[in-house]
């Protein structure tokens, strides 16, 4: 067998796109890797940590580093979640020394899915096919905290009869945000309109991105204006053929 | 403040003539600043950034240093500087000058630090007359409304509202073409510079290693608020000061590009002490206010206290996709957008603004355009933390905290968040029409649930 990989599928995807989990492991499976889903994992903490609560994200924290604490390579479908283990875990524990070198740790050894496709197995070519003309939104988190640009697009590019139209302006947020979505709902729902009229100048059927978070909130407002294009996350058009 | 807030939000987002205003104005100055930035017209931007937080970072550390630094360069050059408190020790001040020298107007050039301390006002209740020279601070003080944007104060005002104002206040026939309101506002605002007796400005920069004010603009009205009257009063934050002269090799790169796309603002004025024998133009007396008003209660935290770096170009409003729908009056105090979100609550006191942090994103668009590198997400997100810590008792707060708590808890129960998970499926989330789930709804439709879990369909693969 190859290396292990552990999956962390999100909270997420584990509870509402688990689809895209399963697509996930099926491109690093067919890619030659030993996968491993620590069934103790639950979520990142963002939510709690993004709402002020830091006590209740650190607990969450702790969970996550004593679920993965063994894992060689973490793997996430998400740019939002592997930021917040990879650039705020540290903000959480910045007073536990200890911790805070398992953090560190744990830094080097988390992957956005897109990042370990390129970097760490050296693949664009997954030998993927879908028949589509897709557009590809940025996750902020992805984009500015990770710097994670070109990764998605260079797998994308490989994938055979997939024809990509960039979106214009392309590194316009959705308006999800996580508790953002709701105790704004109406800015972040003015938000997202501007986004779905982006997506529709394109002429795309398909939205692909890194984050089940966003393609839900572009979803629903796809969706809620009447428009059949559909949403679907990287893994997925990877996983085709 | 919460439901103000909602409530301007809501007004703004409501008002299409507004929403198109607000876009177009902010995505102009958007495109200039990415052009003026971008790697064949300033190759050396990422490090001219590196360089300006690292000088910002050093003065602000030095505050006490370089400020003293200041003083006594003014003062050798025959100028004042006077240290205030807040707004009523600037006034005070300026009122017992004025007093003293028998001013009865004072022509003001912009300044969002007198924005802050509500100076107009306190002047003109106690009877001086005081004249924004700024053509958009014109508008804005006839309109009797405060400043929309940092750099561009009357960004939602269209030429037909500017039209309306002029009629209204200055009693002069409707006029909608640009060039004639604009002459119209210099003919009037020339005869103010003339008869003033004080001149008010802001400044950009405080240089400590020479004692001088550094005031950038496009109109020429600072140049003659601070040089044509006898007297010149510049009122400044105390971090504005930056050690050297040659470090505004640094930041005029920066401003002008990151402001409004142009490579330097049209006037770039070095005001150093009063008018000197032999020179002909300049006032006869030279003051710096410096002003706390809260800055100082900012120091203490090593990390929020770079939200004192803000060289006020005004990037961050014009690309947050929160301040280009919600506008700048939407915001409970003169700085709006995200260094609004930012400075607001820290000067005010966490309670006093508790939803401000809260009313973005977290897009992290704000830090990737700041030209001093403030990480303002990361502010924010230490400002939601401060809110929760501080936040009183009531029924809603009470029952986030305890959602949360119970988040926390189902989190490290990895079989009791199954079960939830499973629970929630089979009830359906459509019949929990309550809270949350309601507001998701009010804007998007939800997607459909799946049968199971990833953890589920993981065990059968």
């Amino acid at each position: 067998m190859g290396q292990r990989v552990s999956l962390f599928v999100t909270c997420i995807v584990d509870q509402l796109f688990p689809k895209v989990g399963l697509a996930m492991a099926d491109v690093l499976e067919r890619l030659g890797f030993e996968i491993d889903f620590p069934e103790s994992q639950t979520c990142c903490g963002q939510p709690a940590f993004n709402t002020g609560y830091r006590a209740e994200a650190r607990t969450v924290a702790r969970h996550f580093l004593d679920t993965f604490e063994s894992s060689p390579f973490v793997v996430i479908p998400s740019g939002s979640c592997t930021a917040m283990i990879a650039h705020h875990f540290a903000d959480l524990f910045h007073k536990e020394p200890e911790t805070l070198a398992r953090v560190h740790s744990l830094e080097k050894r988390v992957f956005e899915f897109s990042t370990f496709l390129t970097q760490v197995a050296g693949v664009e070519d997954v030998g993927a096919r879908f028949d589509d003309i897709v557009t590809f939104h940025d996750g902020c988190h992805a984009l500015r905290e990770l710097g994670v640009k070109d990764a998605p697009r260079r797998l994308l590019a490989r994938v055979r009869g997939l024809e990509l139209r960039e979106l214009s302006p392309a590194e316009e947020c959705c308006g999800f945000g996580g508790t953002f979505a709701v105790k704004f709902s109406e800015l972040s729902g003015a938000m997202v309109r501007t986004k779905v009229e982006a997506i529709l100048r394109t002429g795309a059927r398909t939205v692909v991105s890194l984050d089940s978070s966003c393609l839900m909130q572009i979803q629903g407002a796809l969706s809620r204006a009447g428009s059949n294009v559909r949403t679907i996350h990287l893994a997925e058009v990877l996983a085709s053929r | 403040m919460s439901s103000e807030f909602h409530q301007k939000a809501h007004e703004t987002l409501a008002n299409a003539n507004l929403q198109l205003a607000i876009f177009t104005a902010t995505g102009r100055l958007k495109d200039k600043r990415v052009e003026a930035v971008g790697p064949d017209q300033l190759p050396d931007y990422q490090e001219l950034r590196t360089q300006a937080n690292a000088v910002k970072q050093h003065a602000i550390d030095n505050l006490d240093h370089y400020l003293e630094l200041f003083e006594r360069n003014v003062a050798a050059r025959g100028g004042r500087v006077v240290y205030c408190k807040d707004g009523t020790e600037v006034s005070d001040f300026i009122l017992a000058l004025a007093h003293e020298r028998g001013a009865h107007l004072v022509v003001k050039s912009k300044s969002m630090t007198t924005e802050e301390v509500d100076l107009n006002e306190r002047l003109e209740h106690h009877g001086l007359e005081s004249v924004e020279t700024d053509l958009g601070e014109y508008i804005l003080q006839l309109a009797h409304q405060r400043p929309y944007h940092i750099v561009a104060p009357a960004l939602h005002m269209t030429r037909y509202d500017v039209a309306e104002v002029f009629t209204r206040r200055l009693h002069v026939p409707n006029e909608t073409v640009i060039e004639k309101q604009t002459a119209l506002a210099r003919s009037i605002l020339r005869e103010k510079f003339l008869a003033a007796d004080i001149g008010i400005s802001g400044a950009n920069f405080l240089v400590a290693d020479s004692g001088a004010v550094v005031i950038v603009e496009n109109e020429g009205n600072a140049r003659l608020t601070t040089s044509a009257p006898r007297v010149h009063i510049a009122v400044a934050g105390i971090e504005k000061v930056i050690p050297r002269a040659q470090d505004l090799a640094t930041f005029l790169k920066l401003l002008a590009r990151s402001a409004t796309g142009q490579l330097l603002s049209v006037y770039t004025s070095f005001l150093s002490g009063p008018r000197r024998p032999g020179e002909i133009d300049g006032p006869d007396e030279f003051y710096v206010l410096l002003l706390d008003n809260g800055r100082t209660r900012l120091l203490p935290d090593k990390n929020k206290r770079q939200s004192l770096f803000c060289i006020r170009c005004g990037a961050c409003l014009n690309t947050c996709p929160v301040y280009r729908r919600i506008g700048g009056h939407t915001f409970p105090w003169v700085y709006s957008g995200p260094i609004g979100a930012i400075l607001t609550p820290q000067f005010m006191g966490v309670q006093q603004e508790p939803d401000l942090p809260f009313a973005s994103s977290l897009c992290g668009a704000c830090g990737e355009v700041c030209p001093v590198k403030i990480d303002i997400p990361k502010i924010l997100l230490e400002l939601r933390s401060d809110v929760k810590k501080a936040e009183t008792r009531d029924k809603q707060n009470r029952l986030e905290k305890l959602s949360f708590r119970a988040f926390a808890w189902l989190m490290t129960h990895p079989r009791l968040y199954e079960m939830a998970g499973k629970l929630l499926r089979s009830v359906g989330v459509p019949s929990i029409q309550a809270g949350p789930l309601r507001a998701w709804t009010s804007q998007r439709d939800l997607p459909p649930l799946p049968d199971r879990s990833f953890r589920e369909m993981w065990r059968r693969r």
